[in-house]
């Protein structure tokens, strides 16, 4: 195909990725960061220490996020089914890597929130601060930069999540690199999708970059 | 005697042992009672894993207690919720060795926080933040994130910080012990001047002698989680009972000869050398040089200093005694008439009496107020 042919199809390819890691990022950005407080103010000898809350949470984001994500895919299709009503499509894909990306990003909140010195937090409660208002006004505040970071980290990720849409005909660039590149002998189409994936990787992770030493109060 | 503001009555603080079963629990705090009083400075000295954080954290409930009672401006904490302890821990003001700041508020921030919590109106909050700034002199600072303040600095925006919704009790727990000797003096100043201005009761933490002798009227001295020495600063200083006690006031007062300096001493001044104590109740040297004169002796100063502890002269001089046997022997009765003292001997005739540190007995009940 020439690139007159390519060129909507990149585009599009471009837009469905685009809507998969987005949603995926504010989805499981969200949710993550929820479980990743859990998991760090459950921990024995924290804020809402429990734990059995703390082993079960802990014991979730162990089991699923080491499954390959092409696996997982699989695992997860009765509840993709219940959820979004389908086990294929770009939905049903979205579905999966939100899921995933927030066990992800809870380890990764959580690593990032133990490094918070414990004193800080004594303070806040020396003063009379529950521990909603600590989340808010400590907690995150104070690992803010590190959380920038971790996130920037969860978007590579997402990314390479989203590159396999394909398998559950969600599309992306990811499929069109195969579809278009690969399974037609096409190296420059493949070499133009994994330079386009690798400009956007560096540019997020400026911004990041750039975010986070801003936040970083040092 | 003015009330209590605190009060412990059998506290008791166990951490449970990390194995299971409850083996290796801490008791931290061991059946500690006593009172702290309305407006005073008071000390709790030990050493690390004495008990003394635990205790004062007994007092805002950061801790709750395993057993006993912890009465705080007439309310018992014991057994209190969590959400009912917040208003009493708002209400007492707390300080850190490390400051414990929020390293992503300025000091303008971080100073405002308790007044956040407490639920003050934005206009309020500036007001009060740039006057307590201006209290602990740093109101040029309000802008500057805690990273570009030095120690001291620091620990003045954490006083501010902790008297910010004006309590009428402030914790410092080791306040001092991250500080140079110097940043050390000014910010112990500052809570002297907290407790004389503000009248705010002060309980200071530390394992440095020094902060107790010169700002704290009474102190607690502990060991193993226990209180085995508690009373009047000057008292506890000028007479330790505990052996631990002793040891304190060693490190702090330095005025007392070692073993090893006397055989020095001894070598260095053919005369006798002797030790007198310079106290309240002995008076001034002055004494010294009188009965010296008297008895037609010459003294030369060879060791020792007078400082101040809770604002009153102590201390010891060591002296080199010349003069004839007879005139020498006179003056030391003479000198033991007015103050403790306690003989070296000389060169040839040495007297390493045990007692160089430890007072002769006699002036005892003298020194109590």
């Amino acid at each position: 195909m020439s690139w007159d042919q390519l060129g909507p199809l990149l585009w599009a390819a471009a837009g469905q990725t685009a809507y998969m890691v987005l949603v995926t990022l504010v989805v499981g950005g969200f949710l993550g960061l929820a479980l990743g407080l859990g998991l760090y103010l459950t921990r024995p000898g924290n804020l809402l220490a429990n734990r059995a809350v703390f082993a079960v949470l802990n014991v979730a984001v162990n089991v699923v996020r080491p499954v390959p994500f092409i696996i997982f895919l699989a695992v997860l299709g009765p509840l993709t089914r219940a959820v979004v009503g389908r086990t294929i499509g770009i939905e049903a894909f979205t579905f999966a890597m939100c899921v995933m990306a927030t066990f992800v990003f809870a380890r990764l909140v959580e690593q990032n929130l133990v490094s918070i010195d414990p004193g800080v937090v004594e303070a806040a409660r020396a003063m009379g601060a529950s521990p909603l208002r600590i989340i808010r006004t400590v907690l995150v505040p104070e690992a803010l930069s590190p959380l920038i970071l971790g996130y920037t980290f969860l978007f590579v990720g997402v990314l390479d999540m989203s590159a396999i849409g394909g398998y559950l005909g969600a599309g992306g660039l990811g499929d069109f690199a195969i579809v278009h590149g690969y399974r037609q002998y096409d190296w420059a189409v493949t070499g133009v999708v994994v330079v386009l994936i690798i400009a956007i990787v560096q540019l997020v992770q400026l911004l990041g970059n750039s975010l986070a030493r801003r936040a970083l109060r040092r | 005697m003015t009330a209590p503001i605190i009060s412990f009555r059998g506290a008791t603080k166990v951490f449970p042992g990390r194995r299971r079963g409850g083996a290796g629990e801490v008791r931290a705090v061991d059946g500690v009672t006593l009172d702290v009083h309305a407006g005073e400075i008071f000390g709790v000295i030990g050493y690390s894993g004495a008990g003394k954080s635990t205790l004062v954290r007994l007092i805002n409930a950061l801790e709750p207690t395993t057993d006993g009672s912890v009465v705080v401006d007439g309310t018992d904490l014991t057994g209190l919720s969590e959400a009912r302890l917040r208003p009493v821990r708002a209400g007492i003001g707390m300080i850190f060795q490390q400051f414990n700041l929020l390293s992503s508020r300025t000091v303008a921030g971080n100073v405002a926080y308790p007044l956040e919590v407490a639920g003050w109106s934005r206009a309020r909050r500036a007001e009060r933040v740039r006057e307590l700034l201006d209290f602990v002199g740093i109101g040029d600072k309000a802008d500057v994130y805690p990273s570009k303040l030095s120690g001291g600095q620091k620990q003045r925006v954490g006083i501010a910080r902790a008297l910010a919704t004006n309590p009428r009790i402030l914790l410092a727990d080791e306040a001092t012990s991250a500080l140079d000797p110097e940043t050390t003096a000014d910010v112990l100043a500052l809570l002297k001047r907290v407790n004389r201005e503000l009248g705010i009761t002060v309980v200071v933490i530390t394992h440095e002698m020094d902060a107790v002798r010169s700002i704290c009227h009474r102190v607690a001295v502990m060991e193993h989680g226990k209180v085995v020495e508690l009373g009047d600063a000057y008292q506890v200083f000028s007479a330790p009972r505990h052996p631990v006690t002793r040891r304190f006031v060693a490190s702090a007062l330095k005025d007392r000869p070692s073993p090893a300096v006397l055989a020095r001493l001894r070598e260095r001044h053919p005369g006798r050398i002797v030790t007198v104590r310079v106290d309240e109740v002995s008076g001034s040297s002055a004494h010294v040089t009188h009965v010296l004169r008297e008895h037609e002796v010459d003294g030369t100063i060879v060791y020792g200093g007078i400082t101040e502890v809770a604002e009153r002269p102590f201390g010891s001089l060591t002296l080199e005694l010349v003069g004839s046997d007879a005139a020498v022997g006179a003056a030391l009765a003479g000198l033991r008439a007015v103050t403790d003292v306690v003989d070296h001997g000389t060169a040839a005739d040495p007297r390493d009496d045990a007692s160089a540190v430890v007072h002769a007995p006699g002036n005892r009940e003298g020194s109590d107020r």
